[in-house]
């Protein structure tokens, strides 16, 4: 046992991978508990495949090893498959149902696999989809998406709703807070 | 002060201001760009920061700031050490009076890095003392620590951090900062500040005989600690102690390294108390080849005997997997797993609108069997246009260049070379193209900015690392006075233009520069300007794909028609190569 709960983030380099980790390591302060996290900063940001690590509890090192998170919250379906290696057995994937196409997928002609595919390759795991571009919408901007993939998580984060959602409050461009925690909500409603 | 979620590079920057630093400078390189963007974007700010122009630099304006008296930082990453060795090499020698600290952030993985070279080797090589912290609240801690240590014994002190400290992030409650500030005076010391062979030969000698009591102190001051639990034991640094302390069994011995050089004496008392000893640590075999040389009838693993791999970095999964082939039952065990096979890269991309893609199209279009040098930014990333071949170190572009061309070869040589980083190291490169009569076209990707490490200013943006005015010197100058004689300025945006330059240039002899211009987009985004976006008229596109190949990530294409997503810039490049006029402005028919 590690004694931490071990959140993998993943998306597209510019989809608020970091501000979603700030997030929870936010809320991890307001309840007094330690936590680490790795990110990726640089070239990767350049629509690239990114990836944050968050351990909540976590008091050693901040990367998660591949088979043990706890949860995969992503961005990205494609994403998701990606990183599906790093869950957990029974731990569980949390994603948008929505897949930016690479750019090089166009540009060579690559298979990239559809929604379907990719949830029969997934379907061994415990996954969850989201409409993360409907669910930003109705809360009034798309750029909220990370948010409501956050609210979306909540119900399996060992963190309390007051807690996430007091961060967010924090973390957030003051101008943004209410349609944020309108994301949050909604994300929340999500989960089937 | 309260308890924040801090990123590694945060933790260190506030450190410098605990430690009452008094002058800073730096060249962008990640991972540690953020600790001079920290510093130079302070509320209130008591002490000098600058971007210099490159690492060299950097270091020789920190040391003689170290030489006056004050606290001194210089930051680079550990390529950019490399560019600073030689001041490095003879810093030792001369000392310092105030501290100096020179951070270098290693790079294991080569996560945005040209190789996963080890900055402790040159902290040997130079013989100064090196800071290498395992977690990001003792970065914070260690930084303080190294002030001091500078002051203690004279001497510059490597710090390096790597890529999981700079880029982690930790609850952490900072201390408060100091504002107890020197200003420099500079002591007229000619034996220590003049290295002639006469002075040298003694500051060489006093240099070794810092070395054992620099590593005693290191043991006395708790950086290195060793625990002994049982006849087996692990020996790590870096972010490799982190992973081990948390696999680690009750009754294994565990020392951990936090700087060098380390006490042989002390050393050897530690693994002489173990019939096996585990080492494990990132990059180079440092540690271990120290403890080698001091084991007598202990059992060493490490990297030297295929233990742990010499390249890439480690994970808490990699050391359990070392520790359980050498004996040692980890706490915590880890599955087998694969990634699911084949999925489609998704690789870093320039942005939609970015100037250099379209120069890229024009070089390619014009220079059809050209020979492509260039050099280090996010125009690397024309690797993927096919117009990148060879890339080593800042500035190289030019050189390479050059030394083709003075090979016999004879086909057209065009290097491209961001504008940081001509001003960095590519200066040089086109004096000595020039002088020596080569035949070339340069050009420089003119975006006013140094963006790949995240928008530092440098000396062509017209402002300094602290928003002051400055004014932004001129490229043409400068090549025209290395000599080039056929220097064209055109704006990126221009296809037109790129393309009427290039082919000036491939028709004349020697070495031509054309200067492409054209704000970051990024930058321009943020400064305000708007371009209308543009669009695909689908009964006009013929779905022909001259678009797509042109990889720019606003344009896709479904349904055997392109089409333009949310991301486009209204750079309208793509409508100037399509060949069917199908792309327009948003709004216009």
């Amino acid at each position: 046992m590690s004694g931490s709960y071990d959140v993998l983030i993943v998306g597209v380099g510019g989809q608020g991978t970091i501000l979603a980790s700030n997030i929870l390591g936010e809320a991890c302060l307001i309840e007094g508990k330690s936590v680490r996290g790795a990110e990726t900063h640089g070239m990767a940001q350049r629509g690239g495949s990114v990836e944050t690590h968050i351990r909540i509890d976590g008091k050693f090192g901040p990367l998660i090893s591949p088979g043990t998170a706890d949860l995969i919250v992503s961005f990205d379906l494609l994403e998701a498959l990606r990183y599906s290696h790093f869950l957990k057995e029974g731990g569980v994937i949390i994603t948008n149902i929505e897949t930016i196409i690479p750019t090089s997928a166009f540009q060579h002609d690559a298979d990239v696999p559809g929604q379907e595919d990719i949830l029969n390759l997934l379907s061994g795991r415990d996954v969850i989809t989201v409409d993360a571009a409907a669910l930003a919408l109705e809360a009034g901007t798309i750029l909220t998406q990370n948010v409501v993939m956050l609210g979306a998580a909540a119900p399996y984060l060992p963190l309390a709703v007051e807690s996430l959602k007091e961060a967010v409050r924090r973390s957030v461009p003051p101008k943004t807070v209410d349609t944020n925690l309108k994301a949050f909500d909604l994300g929340r409603g999500a989960p089937e | 002060m309260a308890t924040r979620y801090m990123l590694g590079n945060e933790v260190i920057a506030h450190a410098c201001c605990e430690a009452n630093i008094d002058f800073a400078s730096g060249y962008p390189g990640t991972p540690s760009s953020e600790v001079i963007d920290i510093l130079r974007t302070q509320d209130v700010r008591d002490f000098y920061v600058e971007w210099s122009v490159n690492e060299k630099v950097a270091l020789e304006n920190a040391l003689a700031a170290a030489w006056t008296g004050v606290r001194s930082l210089a930051t680079m990453k550990h390529v950019g050490l490399n560019v600073a060795a030689d001041p490095l090499m003879t810093s030792a020698y001369t000392g310092v009076t105030g501290g100096l600290v020179i951070l270098s952030a290693d790079d294991p993985y080569a996560h945005s890095s040209q190789n996963e070279q080890d900055s402790r080797r040159y902290a040997l090589f130079a013989k100064i003392p090196c800071l290498d912290p395992a977690t990001v609240r003792e970065a914070g801690a260690m930084m303080v620590e190294a002030f001091s240590l500078s002051e203690e014994f004279g001497l510059p002190v490597l710090f390096r951090p790597t890529t999981r400290i700079c880029h982690s992030k930790s609850d952490v409650e900072p201390g408060e900062v100091g504002s107890d500030h020197r200003t420099g005076h500079f002591e007229r010391n000619p034996q220590q500040y003049v290295v002639i062979p006469a002075h040298t030969r003694v500051l060489h000698k006093k240099l070794n005989e810092k070395q054992a009591p620099v590593a005693r102190a290191l043991v006395e001051k708790g950086v290195n600690t060793a625990v002994v639990k049982g006849t087996t034991g692990i020996i790590a640094g870096g972010i490799a102690a982190s992973y081990v302390r948390e696999l680690l069994p009750e009754n294994v011995s565990f020392a951990k390294i936090g700087g060098y050089p380390i006490d042989p004496d002390w050393l050897a008392a530690f693994v002489g108390q173990h019939d096996k000893i585990l080492v494990v640590e990132e990059l180079s075999p440092v540690i271990e080849e120290a403890v080698r040389m001091v084991a007598a009838y202990t059992i060493i693993r490490g990297k030297m005997d295929g233990y742990l791999p010499h390249e890439g970095e480690l994970d808490p999964a990699s050391v359990a997997s070392a520790m359980k082939k050498a004996g040692i039952i980890p706490l915590r065990d880890f599955p087998q797993v694969t990634p699911v096979p084949d999925i489609p890269r998704r690789p870093p991309i320039l942005c939609a609108g970015c100037g250099h893609r379209s120069v890229f199209y024009a070089i390619k279009r014009v220079f059809k069997d050209g020979i492509f040098p260039s050099d280090i930014g996010c125009y690397t990333l024309g690797i993927q246009l096919g117009v990148v071949d060879t890339t080593i170190c800042m500035g190289a572009s030019i050189t390479v260049g050059s030394g083709i061309y003075r090979s016999g070869e004879e086909r057209d040589i065009v290097c491209t070379i961001g504008d940081s980083t001509f001003l960095h190291t590519g200066i040089q490169g086109l004096l000595n193209a020039v002088y020596n009569g080569a035949n070339m076209t340069v050009v420089i990707l003119d975006n006013r900015i140094t963006a790949m490490t995240g928008h530092q200013p440098n000396p062509n943006t017209g402002v300094t690392a602290t928003g002051v005015e400055s004014p932004p010197v001129s490229l043409e100058a400068i090549c025209r006075s290395c000599g080039a004689t056929y220097v064209e300025r055109v704006s990126s945006y221009d296809l037109t233009q790129c393309l009427e330059a290039m082919k000036a240039a491939k028709a004349r002899k020697g070495v031509k520069v054309i200067i492409a211009y054209q704000p970051c987009v990024i930058n321009a985004r943020r400064a305000g300007i708007r371009r209308k976006s543009f669009t695909v008229d689908p009964d006009v596109c013929t779905g022909c794909k001259t678009c797509v190949r042109f990889g720019c990530p606003a344009i896709e294409f479904h349904d055997d028609k392109a089409s333009i997503n949310e991301l486009c810039s209204g750079c309208s490049v793509c409508a100037q190569i399509c060949p069917t006029g199908a792309i327009r402005m948003e709004g216009k028919k």
